[in-house]
């Protein structure tokens, strides 16, 4: 039984943004809810249970954590922790599971209360200062994590003469989809020239070219294909995945502007027996602005140094050649931490079934979702599709 | 001179990495180098990154490189660095080969620039902790013998 005899079936969110008064688990559980709603499944038909580690609360073992608080005794839990990587990898994670026969129906699951457990500069700190810097030789410079992403831009603008603008382009894109996407965080339409006059955060870096701060949860139901058939909505399926990974640190890292994304895309669509041409909508991690730019390089949807100019004109609009990140991603829809890529999953089932409503891609039959974890280190692609 | 904030995180040295701080301590930038493809790298390893051989010594550095990356942070990550914005954090192309993250100071932050020449300096923290930060340098760029010279 290979990955592919396993789809997903169902989906859900949280109410997402500024969510005051629900605690972590209690966002994971709406979530949950209402996946198992989209699926018209019981929670007695869960055996299997993927969730990653949260930063608002010490859980030892995250996955028995959420599986107790749901009343769960899984057949197969699982923590995973490959930073913003970990939505996507879940999803992979699950199929495999399922197609090794160590349970059937397994829920993945993550999300927090980033904004509301703390402010928003006590959440910067606690990024600032979890790992995503190395603890001895960046910490102590004083980089934020928006700094690491800043000094990849810098480098990427001097190499292939990336503009500020050409980044701002993709804020502005990715909040026109959020405008469009009742759950979002931010839903007010952005010009270019509000995104290149907001604060300078960690230059090149302005407020707009980086993520946001947000409680949400999300979830999905993996089960079996012949399972999967029996129920409501259409089942999509997991066609490739691979992995990448590039660095450990930015301050270590020899050749910045490229990423672990080209061996993760490599594998997905080899494994997958797709191109990037044959891709209808791609849910990029979208973490900083800069971020899109060397995906859309990395993943083969334009040669490496184009990404700038290809992200210009409307072309990864929701009308243009590749839309992208089409719920509006962390820039602008949601970014509870660890969970912020599983939206992305989301939204590539949304749009594969046709349910994605305004901001729905015509005929969208083939779904690319990546996440990036670290500062554009650990990289997970995932083919989708129907 | 350096104002040391209380509130700002200071590396803890561990068995890997003592020797770079106790190096750093004598005002001496110190590398990882493999005795066996000569290669010096960074971060420090158990086993060098290019031949994965464990025969690893220490080695001084001539302290110059270029900037290979770099940014101007005007939102301080947390209290401790408030007081210093805007500041420059760097990464910095050895002329050796490794890479490294630091912070160039004495140089205005428009006068920066991806390839500028940089040598190293040290920022006292405390008694225990030199923070090797990085200065404008005049220096052309050499071809660096790796030598002893702690």
């Amino acid at each position: 039984m290979g990955l592919n005899e396993a789809a997903i079936v169902g989906i859900g969110e949280s109410a997402c943004g500024k969510v005051p008064g629900q605690s972590a688990l209690q966002l994971q559980t709406a979530a949950a809810r209402a996946a198992l709603e989209d699926a018209g499944l019981q929670w007695s038909d869960i055996d299997g249970l993927i969730t990653t580690p949260v930063r608002v609360e010490a859980w030892n073992m995250p996955c028995g954590v959420v599986a107790s608080h749901m009343g769960l005794r899984p057949a197969y839990l699982s923590t995973l922790d490959l930073a913003g990587a970990s939505g996507a990898a879940m999803i992979h994670h699950a199929a495999m599971a399922i197609s090794t026969g160590q349970c059937e129906t397994v829920l993945c699951v993550a999300g927090q209360n980033l904004l509301t457990h703390q402010s928003r500069s006590s959440a910067v700190q606690v990024m600032a200062e979890s790992g995503a810097a190395h603890s001895q030789f960046e910490v102590p410079y004083g980089p934020l994590v928006a700094s690491n992403y800043a000094l990849i831009a810098q480098r990427h603008m001097h190499e292939y003469g990336t503009t500020v603008e050409q980044m701002a382009e993709v804020a502005v894109t990715l909040r026109h989809h959020a405008s469009l996407n009742p759950n979002a965080h931010m839903q007010k339409p952005l010009s270019i020239r509000e995104v290149l006059d907001s604060p300078m955060i960690t230059s090149p870096l302005k407020r707009f070219d980086c993520a946001l701060v947000s409680d949400g949860a999300a979830a999905a139901i993996v089960t079996r294909m012949d399972r999967a058939r029996d129920l409501k909505s259409t089942p999509i399926k997991l066609l490739g995945q691979g992995y990448g990974l590039s660095h450990s640190y930015v301050g270590d890292a020899l050749q910045l502007p490229l990423s672990g994304a080209v061996d993760s895309g490599k594998k997905a669509f080899q494994m997958s027996g797709v191109r990037p041409e044959d891709i209808d909508v791609a849910q990029l991690y979208d973490c900083f602005t800069i971020t899109v730019i060397i995906e859309l390089e990395d993943l083969g949807f334009c040669k490496k140094g184009e990404g700038g100019a290809f992200v210009q004109g409307g072309r990864i609009g929701l009308k243009g050649a590749l839309p992208v990140t089409t719920h509006g991603g962390l820039l602008s829809a949601v970014h509870p931490g660890l969970g912020g890529g599983f939206f992305h999953v989301i939204e590539a089932v949304r749009q594969l079934r046709g349910s994605a409503g305004e901001r729905q891609v015509a005929d969208a039959k083939l779904a690319l979702v990546h996440g990036n974890g670290g500062s554009i280190a650990i990289h997970c692609t995932l083919i989708l599709g129907v | 001179m350096s104002l040391v904030n209380p509130l700002r995180p200071l590396p803890i040295p561990n068995p890997l990495t003592e020797p770079y701080w106790q190096a750093a301590l004598e005002g001496v930038l110190k590398m990882p180098h493999c005795l066996s493809c000569g290669q010096f790298h960074f971060y420090p390893r158990s086993l060098c990154p290019f031949c994965r051989s464990d025969a690893l010594d220490w080695q001084a550095v001539s302290g110059l490189g270029e900037v290979y990356s770099y940014t101007v942070v005007h939102r301080a990550p947390s209290l401790g660095f408030k007081g210093m914005l805007p500041y420059t954090v760097g990464i910095i192309s050895l002329d050796e080969g490794p890479h490294l993250m630091s912070r160039i100071v004495g140089v205005p932050p428009e006068e920066i620039f991806i390839g500028m020449r940089v040598n190293v300096d040290f920022e006292s923290q405390n008694s225990e902790i030199n923070l090797p930060v990085f200065v404008k340098s005049l220096q052309a760029p050499r071809v660096v013998t790796p030598k002893e010279n702690a």
